[in-house]
């Protein structure tokens, strides 16, 4: 079943700016989604209009089924959202944030507050709970702004860059949460900057560029696409200039670091035995960029 | 149905917890403005005028100048309150969810109505200090308030659905609706007027509501008692309608 389908999704900002150009997107139930474009690319605007913060100009949208022209409140239902900004009162403490929000959806006070203490707790908020929401940290923010999301039970949970100024092991820690999600049935969309993060995460990607969708296809084969590869070499001593050779590019970052990029054609081995018979000694060797990103800039700049 | 009740109650308690958590700005200042109104036109002043009809000035006052206090509150709290969920975001939280828009302007105006009728009740105690009102019709009052409060609260959501920044929220309420509250007899019988100011109040709504409540007390009022309560019926009406709509095109909340 599709958690998700999107089809010609058009949108026209009062202003007259035209943020999305015919979207189509499908979410397969249990796909762990990832949704990448750079700054102003239309996300956050596809987002809103799948959780009707944002009217659609034109297109069709169905969650589970269901269009949202037809029976919105029925969708609404099953979709969870985590913003990309924080949009909870200040003033109001993290469990009635959250137990309200579960009320909103039309949860009983006692599964209400079951399903709050039960994210609340996973999400390291529990001791947290009668502190107001301007008191937490930015980290806790998140968190809290994912509990909430959470709280109804939603098959499918849409986070808008929901790892945006959470430190590495913060980060690390809401991946493993987000995996266990994952495995448990839940459809995943996310969205990041953090191309590292959806390559962890997500094993289907779409691309999305001035309000299209330039790619759309399995983790997997969209790096098969990939290919140039590039690594960094720190050499033992220091080296000259080395001489690009077929299908292998080098360039020298400084003393004795070497930047070489290779075809998927050439195999690791030539660069080495090329770079023996120069005399050149590796000390270590690591990958330049996440190669997502390699791809991703490849794509956006096409 | 049972959901919508269940999301009814939490914003009404959500509204509640707002109430309560700043009432050194909801509950307290009424009562202070109120207590000074009593002492100063009820006492001070009051005490050197002439009866309006049989009654002393204080006990014609006491009712205008509670139902002043239920219209000002109940319209500062929809309006504030919807207002601020707009400007932290956090009205997204309801209109993500399956919230029908009836819910959402009920339980807003239900919070408009707790903090408008409660001012109206402390602003009653305090007045009983000053002032032995009788109690002629106690159903017509109770009906008049709770009508007003409901209108008052109607209104207050609409200009929060339309304010943009901080200033809009007390435009109104300063050029409209106090104007209108003075004006609207709370003072004075509009009978004592010449001719031509009578026809002219008769314009303003809130000399209905004023009239309507102090009728359940005093037994007296310059106006038909039912014309103010089908005015009330129909404001309430045309006030709902009004908020589903802006509420069901955006307006203010969904871009
Ligand atoms: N309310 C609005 N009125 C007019 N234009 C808007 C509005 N909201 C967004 N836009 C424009 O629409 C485009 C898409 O914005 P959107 O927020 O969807 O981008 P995004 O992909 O989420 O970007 P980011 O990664 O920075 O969050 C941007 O150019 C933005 O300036
Ligand atoms: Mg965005």
């Amino acid at each position: 079943m599709k958690a998700l389908e999107i089809n010609d999704l058009h949108k026209i900002y009062r202003s007259g700016f035209k943020a999305l150009n015919g979207v189509f997107l499908d979410v397969q139930e249990g796909d762990f989604f990832g949704l990448l474009g750079p700054n102003g690319a239309g996300k956050t605007t596809t987002i809103g209009i799948i959780t009707s913060l944002i009217t659609k100009s034109r297109g069709q949208v169905e969650v589970f089924g269901i269009d949202i022209d037809r029976d919105f409140p029925a969708a609404k239902k099953l979709i969870g959202v985590v913003p990309q900004e924080y949009n909870f009162s200040i003033f109001e403490k993290v469990l009635d944030i959250v137990t309200q929000q579960a009320g909103y959806y039309g949860l009983s006070r006692d599964v209400a507050r079951k399903n709050a203490e039960k994210y609340l707790r996973k999400l390291g908020l529990w001791d947290k709970r009668y502190t107001a929401a301007r008191e937490l940290s930015g980290g806790m923010k998140r968190r809290l702004m994912i509990a909430r999301g959470l709280v109804h039970e939603p098959r499918l949970l849409i986070l808008d860059e929901p790892t945006a100024g959470v430190d590495v092991e913060l980060r690390r820690g809401m991946w493993d949460f987000l995996l266990e999600l994952s495995r448990q049935g839940r459809t995943i969309i996310l969205t990041t900057h953090y191309l590292e993060e959806a390559e962890q995460l997500c094993d289907r990607i779409a691309i999305i560029n001035h309000g299209k969708i330039i790619e759309n296809t399995g983790k997997k084969d969209l790096l098969r696409q990939l290919d140039r590869e590039t690594f960094v070499l720190e050499c033992a001593n220091s080296v000259d200039h080395v001489e690009s050779v077929d299908g292998i590019e080098f360039k020298k970052l400084d003393e004795t670091t070497l930047e070489v990029t290779k075809t998927k054609a050439c195999s690791i081995n030539s660069i080495f035995s090329y770079l023996e018979s120069k005399d050149i000694v590796i000390e270590s060797m690591r990958n330049k960029t996440n190669r997502l990103e390699e791809l991703f800039m490849e794509l956006v700049e096409r | 149905m049972k959901q919508h009740l269940i999301s009814l109650y939490s914003i009404i308690r959500k509204e509640l917890i707002r109430i309560f958590r700043i009432w050194i700005q909801t509950l307290v200042p009424p009562v202070i403005t109120l207590t000074l109104y009593f002492i100063i036109f009820g006492s001070f002043i009051g005490s050197q005028l002439k009866n309006i009809g049989d009654y002393s000035y204080m006990s014609f006052i006491a009712p205008g100048l509670i139902m002043m206090s239920v219209i000002t509150n109940s319209y500062a709290n929809t309006v504030s309150s919807f207002f601020s969920a707009k400007f932290q975001r956090n009205i997204e939280e309801l209109l993500v969810s399956p919230t029908p828009n009836w819910v959402i302007v009920l339980g807003y105006v239900c919070g408009g109505m707790a903090r408008g009728i409660s001012v109206g009740f402390l602003v009653s105690l305090v007045s009983l200090i000053f002032v032995r009102l009788p109690i002629h019709n106690l159903p017509v009052a109770v009906l008049f308030v709770f009508l007003t409060s409901f209108v008052f609260s109607l209104a207050g959501m609409i200009n929060g659905i339309f304010a943009k920044k901080f200033d809009d929220i007390s435009i109104v309420p300063t050029f409209v609706i106090t104007p209108l509250t003075y004006l609207g007899g709370v003072f004075y019988s509009i009978s004592l007027l010449p001719h031509f100011w009578q026809t002219v109040s008769r314009a303003n709504p809130i000399v209905y509501m004023i009239n309507g409540f102090r009728y359940g007390f005093l037994g007296t009022s310059d106006i038909n008692v039912w014309v103010g309560l089908t005015m009330l019926i129909f404001f309430s009406v045309a006030l709902f309608s009004a908020n589903l709509i802006l509420l069901k095109k955006g307006v203010g909340t969904r871009s």
